[in-house]
């Protein structure tokens, strides 16, 4: 599978290296990143500072290094909560009963009415800036597309023969979805939750910058860019730091989902 | 599809009403208490017997859903409520904000045109070649990149270092360029994408075959032909870009200091501004919803597979 895409062993590779960063942080920081230092402020890079330091005299690199756990950590449990939410409702939907499945698909369009960066915006705006709004305002919206996903799948699969051979042989509805139609979905909900991660990145980094995510001290991604802006003149990086980060990680969960999307697709593996 | 346009009609006044509901109840939620801060704004001591007038006054002592359907019927004559910082009518706010999101969203349109049509259709033109690899990497790059990172080093590069283009404001057209760009290129990916999935599928159709083997040029064949056939799905996903570029808006117009509807709602959000706040989700949730279902028609119209009822599952 690794070699016939390089998009995949790319994405997968940037992906370990960036894991391994977030896990290990705090061994990698060289300075306290949380540290403010006046007499050291927008220090040019050193052995002590590898890239300088910041308006206040944080060390950046040790900063970066504890903003990835801090970025990463959010993008995924946010959407480790979407799928947790999104899959099983999309099981059910296909699965049971026909007025569960209307039910569930009406929530779906009622609740994907308003792109999920509206809708943070006014969890933001009515209850106060802060991560965990945000986080609630992705799940609300972001669990739709699995659902519909699952949905779809389950829809075309069920009336195939070996499911309908299964439910002949006696198995059990649980059974049935346990043995057969996860793993019809495993794949192709890995390639969403790859692209997922990285555009769950790029909008909490955003609401960061609007100063609704992370707030200040926070050496979040986007955050650090919001507190960098008034210098970004005579320090300009301040914001190229971070935002390269960003767009480091977007681009790894963006290539692995494209190099799975090749990788797993069953009409050029058949 | 009468009866199609019909049912998505219904389907966006369902949507209109939840988003309502939404509003309304965030409104109840926010902390705080409006009558307060109304009665700080006229300072001197503030009494209970005050507190009770203003209440009775706002018909804050109804139960909850004679408020909801008190304050619907008043957002149905747009009465939006009051700007609790300078007291204006946050209708009229809107209004004013208007135009400038409006420029802002032909800017970034024409743009992403600029960037995305010939990027997709030389990947077309080329697929598996040079062209296309570099508007596929493109593509990649686009996507990952933050938008408001592109907006910072546009203004570093254009505005600071080579002092080109107006830094922040609005009113020119120089003012619009920046925004315009920062906005168009993060949503040309997807159509990039698009556009060169049609392009490639039609391309390899039967009339395409015949227009060749009667000798037309074959930059005729893509833009007459093909392109034409290739163009509409791509302006359907316009529609249902709205949503997209509603929100870009807030993040380019802060950052640009746009004076448009998203840099009023961030203004809005940092003061807790909530009727300002409430009558822009209102807004931009009506106009994203019109526009889906603008784009749900005129696909319909455009096609007549659509139009004589035979793509009802679409």
């Amino acid at each position: 599978m690794m070699q016939r895409s390089p998009m995949l062993c790319a994405g997968a590779g940037i992906g370990a290296v960036v894991l391994l960063v977030a896990l290990f942080s705090p061994w990698l920081v060289l300075n306290d990143p949380l540290l403010i230092q006046m007499s050291e402020r927008l220090q040019s890079p050193s052995l002590t500072y590898p890239l300088g330091t910041d308006h206040l005299g944080r060390c950046i690199f040790s900063r970066l290094m504890a903003g990835t756990s801090a970025t990463l950590g959010l993008s995924l449990l946010a959407s480790f909560i979407v799928v947790a939410i999104g899959v099983p409702v999309g099981l059910i939907a296909g699965f049971a009963s026909r007025r569960a499945d209307a039910f569930l698909m009406r929530l779906a369009d009622g609740a994907g009415a308003l792109p999920e960066f509206l809708l943070a915006i006014a969890v933001a705006g009515f209850l106060g800036p802060g991560l965990t709004n945000v986080i609630i305002a992705i799940a609300a919206v972001k669990w739709i597309g699995y659902a519909r996903l699952v949905r779809g799948i389950v829809l075309t699969e069920r009336n195939k023969d070996y499911i309908l051979a299964s439910i002949v042989s006696g198995s059990g509805k649980w059974t049935i979805v346990r043995l057969h139609l996860l793993r019809q979905v495993y794949s192709p909900a890995a390639i969403m939750a790859a692209a997922d991660v990285g555009k769950t990145i790029l909008l909490i980094s955003a609401l960061s910058y609007l100063g609704l995510g992370a707030q200040p001290p926070s050496p979040e991604w986007g955050a650090m860019l919001s507190d960098g802006r008034p210098y970004f003149q005579t320090a300009p990086e301040l914001m190229v730091y971070p935002g390269l980060c960003i767009l480091i990680v977007v681009l790894a969960c963006n290539l692995l989902s494209d190099g799975l999307r090749d990788a797993l697709d069953i009409r050029s593996r058949s | 599809m009468l009866k199609h346009a019909a049912t998505r009609l219904l389907q966006l006044m369902l949507m209109l009403v939840v988003l309502s509901m939404i509003t309304f109840i965030l409104m109840k939620l926010a902390p705080g208490d409006p009558v307060r801060t109304i009665l700080k704004a006229d300072e001197g001591a503030v009494t209970e017997e005050d507190q009770r007038e203003v209440r009775e006054k706002l018909g804050l002592d109804m139960p909850l859903y004679q408020q909801y359907g008190v304050w619907l019927a008043g957002v149905a004559q747009l009465d939006l409520g009051k700007s609790y910082t300078t007291n204006r009518d946050v209708w009229h706010l809107l209004i004013e904000r208007l135009p400038a999101t409006v420029r802002l969203m032909a800017g970034s349109v024409l743009a992403l045109i600029i960037i995305a049509l010939p990027l997709g259709m030389l990947a077309a033109k080329f697929q598996n070649r040079l062209p296309d690899h570099i508007s596929r990497m493109f593509a990649l790059l686009g996507s990952s990149m933050p938008s408001f990172w592109l907006g910072l080093l546009l203004i570093y590069l254009f505005s600071y270092k080579l002092n080109w283009l107006p830094m922040m404001g609005g009113g020119t057209i120089a003012h619009l360029i920046l925004p315009s760009i920062t906005l168009g290129f993060v949503m040309a990916p997807e159509y990039i994408r698009l556009l060169r999935a049609g392009l490639l599928d039609t391309l390899s159709q039967e009339y395409i075959r015949a227009a060749r083997a009667r000798g037309i040029a074959e930059w005729r064949i893509l833009f007459r032909h093909a392109l034409q056939a290739a163009l509409l799905p791509v302006v359907s996903i316009m529609g249902m870009s709205m949503g997209a570029l509603m929100a870009g808006s807030v993040v380019t117009e802060s950052l640009f200091g746009w004076p448009g509807l998203g840099s009023m709602a961030m203004e809005a959000i940092t003061q807790r501004n909530y009727p300002v706040i409430q009558g822009y989700i209102l807004l931009t949730g009506l106009f994203i919803g019109l526009a889906n279902w603008m784009s749900d028609i005129g696909l319909g119209l455009l096609d007549p597979r659509i139009r004589h009822g035979k793509g009802q599952g679409l």
